[in-house]
């Protein structure tokens, strides 16, 4: 184990997110009722995929500046886990949504209908096709220089692609999500309580630092194989 | 005018929500159920956390090699 204070931090974070998250007082919303609680969860998704992909962006601008190959690794893997993020982000959206948007009188498949249309689900399946064109883009390349330079212009490039697709676009468009034209989707005082925030705050930088702690792992393990490879 | 009606209606509402007792998992928290949800919950956390561990343990020993 290698400079383990954050980890343990991370995981303690964690443990009180899971306790404190099921048993504090929430907001008694008629359309929510406990699934509120899903903020715990299911927003952390996004804010930890939004993190580490900004991390992802940092180290291609520093692979670019440098060229030093360890954060060409860094870059890449940093992505990949703000993709799981992500992908973990829609599919709990999607069990959520299934609870609290779908309208009892239509049929399932009617009500599915409006559901895909709305803006923040386009919005971040862009982002997330932006990013696998990423991964894809850069198991293409064979020679490692060549591979290393353009996927991190790539990165740049996706990572711009956020502002539209995520934090610019979906924000101006009403939808069944909160923080349509109104507001933010996950900081907005009105929509959760200063009690849930107690719990909020600290379950984003605890499902983070999971994420940078895989993370990591995954840059350490494709080190030691290019060690390998080299030898 | 329509802006006023529209509030209105929204307040009234806002009055009807609030006049229906909202559906919460009351009952769980007062048998205490809702701890068993907490224990399976954490169980899985240290489930996957002892993974992590381990997993850093053993590129730690490779990296020492």
């Amino acid at each position: 184990m290698r400079k383990s204070w954050w980890k343990i931090l991370g995981v303690l974070l964690l443990v009180y997110t899971f306790i404190a998250g099921l048993l504090i007082e929430v907001p008694r919303n008629p359309q929510l009722e406990e699934t509120i609680r899903n903020l715990f969860f299911h927003v952390c998704m996004w804010f930890g995929m939004m993190i580490l992909f900004i991390v992802s962006f940092v180290r291609a601008i520093m692979y670019l500046r440098t060229s030093k190959p360890i954060h060409d690794i860094a870059s890449r893997q940093y992505a990949g886990v703000g993709i799981l993020f992500g992908l973990l982000g829609y599919l709990t959206g999607a069990i959520w949504m299934s609870y609290t948007w779908i309208d009892s009188n239509k049929s399932i498949l009617n009500s599915f209908d409006t559901v895909a249309r709305e803006p923040k689900l386009i919005g971040a399946a862009i982002a997330l096709l932006v990013y696998a064109a990423y991964l894809v883009l850069r198991d293409s390349i064979q020679d490692i220089d060549k591979r290393a330079r353009i996927s991190a212009v790539y990165n740049i490039f996706a990572f711009a692609m956020l502002f539209p697709s995520i934090w610019i676009i979906p924000r101006l468009l009403d939808s069944l999500h909160p923080g349509g034209s109104e507001g933010n989707p996950a900081l907005d005082p009105g929509s959760a309580s200063a009690n849930m925030r107690l719990v909020f705050y600290p379950a984003i930088a605890g499902w983070t630092l999971i994420g940078v702690w895989i993370a990591t792992l995954k840059i350490r393990m494709k080190i030691i194989h290019e060690q390998k490879l080299s030898q | 005018m329509k802006k006023l009606i529209s509030i209105l209606t929204f307040i009234f509402l806002m009055f009807f929500a609030n006049a229906q007792e909202v559906k919460m998992a009351d009952v769980m928290k007062e048998n205490g159920k809702i701890y068993v949800v907490i224990a399976v919950m954490l169980t899985i956390l240290a489930g996957l956390v002892l993974y992590l561990i381990r997993l850093d343990r053993k590129i730690s020993k490779l990296e020492k090699k």
